[in-house]
């Protein structure tokens, strides 16, 4: 098959749905910015942080390989965000950076910064990472402050062909009410999947029972910021393109548009959204497995939403001072014959897919204790 | 427009290095000293002797400490390909993607996925399954090492891809030239192998360090012995993919090699300087006479011969690489520095004119134009032929501190294995081979700046100069991002240190017979 189009929207489903499995994933994130509120005794925050520490590297690869894939598929969205936005990217980095380091080193002997040091450094992952990476993912829809010129590369006294207009490089995005919903949005659900991961993976039942009373407000307040983001989104001018010409124009409701048009984008819509919901009642019930039906749910959702972002001709990184300089996913993509390539290799995800089940299945088998905290690592 | 800061790409060039170097830090020892543990829980496996379950579960906890640094430094630098280097991204990311992309998904999920079950699931899965989570950890490990240097392997020596004047970027038009590239391979089995003499290192280096205070006997001659003998095999596989790679850089790199020698004047049955000491101040790019030494130790021929197989051969200085007018390996005479960035001065505007242009015609003469002159397309954006010339100082120290390092390396596994049982008797050996843990690093860092500085001015070797492949930002967000990030990864390696010193001060779980 020898259809570009093809291509980029088989690319563009991959990077959509590790963004998907990355946001499920952040449910480590959520956990480490719950350490003090659900864990009351130091026992209890070791058995949380054990429960998370057993996953962090998941995420982490995640959000790795999601950036990889990103620049592999979509170079330009790599070069002109990266490039541009600098500062919100930095700072979602050294999130990263600080968690790498603080499960290993936290309890270890000899740790100069000390225990709570770590922790704290877990806290700020927890809740800058998530929230963070939901604002700047909200600039798929609301646009950022870029221009592209590829005909740069031929000035030699200023070759690059991608920059940022806006003194803030990528600050900006965050002082967006409609970002900002969407970052609070990742927040909360990472907090919500987070307590129903605790409450089904640890015998501890005064931990439980804090896990099940922190979901109650989680949820609520998930609610509120991603219904509202939701509605906002649905009824918002977005970024269309003419495939012929390449074209970029503004569409009233055109998110509403395409999930009128790509009906089956629809349906994972609502089904991600009636099994997150499903999941946070159920898991308000006791249920011990309501992780996995709010964790599908939440990838659902967060799928469909990218497809609506890259598909049916939508303009998914738009630029709001250049509209023709607004990224497409047929203007970014890499060549043919690359995207092909890659195609071939990424059919070896099922494997990928399967043994991380199996270590997921092999560790999680019987839920923590408070004894494992002592023997463990 | 303003035209580009100089400074910024210093600033970007340095933030690069920087994290590039602490990154270096780590990695080598994850490869190394993984491959030993896994050994160890071999030995264990097969022989069912507690004794090597505890070794390799104490290596394993230095190992996890070192692992978690690996990775916090490990992101930064892939995403400041994007960060810092966006015009690069776009220029070749059709190429330089893929293999990222493919290091995500076959290496970084394995290791991901396994060392949770190697560190988590000592009960919970079968000793086989335990094993082979272990191995499979540094298979990944190993297996992203191998994509990351296809991906360098590649910026050193551009292959498999075509330009396209329409995207305004290389694209890759065959795979296996990429991935399979002799000079990736060399590369990656040099840089694998030495990360393996590191891990070696480490090893014998720890243990000696209980002998010396007498502890734990039997568990560091346990180590030596599967170590020494790691090491010497590493050592001596090093020493002969050092000779390859030396050979490609004398095929592709040829300035990187007269920097690394300190060779200003070539010419026929050159000698390969042993030793030496530069004289301060040299001017490498001026064409005066004046010697550059103040002392120096050569091999005679031994530099012809390392670069072209034959006695006799030319090698090039950087004189000649400068003013060219000598033949080519091909038959062909070399163009001067003068003539490349004229060719690729013309190149360049022949996109430019591509680009603007739409009548057919007007358009496909641009494009003539624009591929006669393409394979100088990267010297057209270079001020003067003296950007060309890399710092020799830095390039000819760190090789000579590389290659003697790697000499003694092998020197010290071997009297290892000829000491045997005995080194429990020689405080000085076992004090020298404590002594020697931190020049395995120096020794691993030298190698990569002879890689990455002796290629200056290119980010892509002749294709695309540091000067167009940076990102388009304030000097002063560099320069603080800098700052944060040095701040940072020099706290974060105090801590590290610490934790590792105290592991090591703990030794492994108690056994029979230390003390």
């Amino acid at each position: 098959m020898d259809d570009i189009s093809f291509y980029q929207e088989y690319w563009w489903f991959l990077v959509s749905l590790l963004g998907a499995l990355l946001v499920f994933l952040m449910f480590v994130q959520g956990g480490q910015s719950l350490i003090w509120t659900l864990g009351r005794t130091e026992e209890q925050r070791r058995m949380l942080l054990l429960a998370t520490g057993r996953k962090w590297e998941l995420t982490f690869t995640t959000l790795v390989t999601f950036g990889g894939a990103f620049f592999a598929s979509f170079p330009l969205f790599y070069s002109t965000s990266f490039g541009g936005a600098y500062w919100v990217w930095v700072i979602i980095l050294l999130c990263f950076v600080l968690q790498a380091v603080s499960y290993e080193f936290q309890l270890r002997r000899g740790n100069v910064l000390g225990t709570t040091t770590y922790r704290i450094f877990l806290l700020l992952n927890g809740i800058l990472g998530p929230l963070l990476i939901g604002a700047a993912v909200g600039t798929f829809f609301t646009g950022a402050e870029f221009v592209v010129n590829k005909s740069a590369v031929a000035s030699p006294a200023m070759p690059v062909i991608s920059y940022w207009t806006g003194p803030w490089h990528g600050l900006e995005a965050v002082l967006v009410p409609q970002n900002l919903m969407l970052g609070m949005s990742v927040l909360l659900l990472t907090r919500v999947l987070a307590c129903l991961y605790f409450a089904g993976g640890i015998a501890d039942e005064s931990l439980r029972e804090n896990c099940r009373r922190r979901l109650r407000i989680e949820s609520g307040f998930f609610l509120l910021f991603f219904l509202t983001w939701l509605v906002r989104w649905l009824l918002s001018t977005g970024f269309a393109y003419v495939p012929e010409s390449g074209l970029v124009y503004t569409e009233t409701c055109k998110y509403l548009h395409n999930l009128l048009e790509m009906p089956g984008v629809a349906v994972l819509l609502i089904v991600g959204v009636l099994l997150v919901l499903g999941g946070m009642v159920s898991g308000l019930c006791g249920w011990r497995r309501a992780f996995w039906a709010a964790g599908a749910g939440s990838m659902l959702t967060v799928l469909s939403l990218l497809l609506c972002a890259g598909w049916n001709n939508t303009a998914y990184y738009p630029s709001v001072t250049a509209l023709q300089s607004s990224l497409t996913i047929a203007n970014s993509s890499s060549s043919l014959f690359t995207l092909k390539t890659m195609s071939a290799v990424s059919l070896i995800i099922p494997f990928v897919l399967a043994y991380i089940a199996w270590a997921w299945r092999v560790l999680d088998r019987t839920p923590i204790t408070p004894e494992e905290t002592e023997g463990e690592h | 427009m303003e035209p580009i800061d100089s400074s910024l790409v210093d600033w970007s060039r340095a933030q690069f290095a920087l994290t590039a170097m602490y990154h270096w830090l780590f990695v080598p020892l994850t490869l190394g000293l993984g491959v030993v543990m896994a050994i160890m829980e071999t030995l264990y496996v097969r022989t069912g002797r507690e004794f090597w379950k505890r070794t390799a579960r104490f290596w394993m906890k230095l190992f996890g400490i070192n692992f978690a640094m690996g990775v916090a430094t490990g992101i930064i630098l892939e995403f400041e390909f994007g960060t810092n280097w966006s015009n690069y991204s776009w220029f070749v990311g059709d190429i330089f993607g893929a293999p990222l992309a493919i290091e995500g998904i076959l290496a970084f999920f394995m290791e991901s996925t396994f060392i949770a079950v190697m560190y988590f699931g000592w009960n919970k899965v079968s000793k086989r399954a335990h094993l082979a989570s272990t191995w499979l950890t540094i298979i990944g490990a190993t297996i992203s090492a191998w994509w990351i240097l296809v991906a360098n392997a590649w910026m050193q020596h551009p292959v498999g891809m075509e330009f396209n004047p329409d995207t305004v970027r290389n694209e890759m038009v065959d795979f296996a030239a990429v991935a399979f590239s002799p000079v990736a391979v060399v590369k990656f089995c040099h840089t694998v192998t030495s990360s393996w003499v590191l891990g070696a290192v480490f090893v014998v280096g720890v243990s000696c360090w209980y002998l010396l205070r007498g502890r734990h006997r039997e568990f560091a001659l346990g180590s030596i012995r599967v170590a020494a003998w790691f090491g010497l095999a590493a050592s001596l596989l090093t020493a002969h993919t050092g000779h390859l790679s030396g050979r490609d850089i004398a095929l592709y790199q040829p300035m990187k090699l007269a920097a690394a020698e300190g060779l200003y004047e070539g010419g026929t049955e050159q000698g390969l300087v042993l030793g030496g000491i530069l004289r301060p101040g040299a001017d490498w790019v001026g064409g005066n006479g004046d010697d550059r030494f103040l002392l120096k130790v050569e091999l005679p021929y031994a530099l012809s011969y390392l670069a072209t197989h034959d006695l006799q051969g030319y090698v090039p200085g950087i004189r000649n690489l400068l003013e060219g007018d000598y033949r080519l390996p091909d038959g062909s005479v070399a163009l001067s520095a003068e003539e490349m960035m004229k060719r690729g001065r013309v190149a360049i505007d022949a996109l430019a004119r591509y680009r603007a242009a739409s009548p057919p015609e007007e358009k496909a003469a641009a494009l003539a134009v624009l591929r006669e002159n393409f394979p100088w397309f990267g010297y057209g954006y270079l001020k003067s032929p003296g950007e060309l010339v890399p710092s020799v100082p830095l390039t000819f120290y760190s090789f000579r501190i590389m290659v003697m390092l790697g000499g003694y390396f092998i020197v010290l596994f071997a009297g290892l294995l000829l000491l045997g049982q005995r080194v429990t008797r020689w405080k000085l050996v076992q004090l020298a081979v404590v002594l020697t843990i931190p020049l395995a690093w120096l020794a691993s860092q030298s190698g990569w700046v002879v890689a990455e500085v002796g290629r200056q001015p290119w980010a892509i070797q002749g294709l695309l100069p540091n000067v167009a492949a940076i990102s388009r930002l304030d000097v002063s967000s560099v320069q603080t991002t800098f700052f944060i990030f040095l701040a940072l990864f020099t706290l974060l390696l105090v801590a590290e240190l610490g934790i590792m010193g105290k592991a090591i001060a703990a030794g492994p779980e108690t056994d029979s017979t230390s003390n």
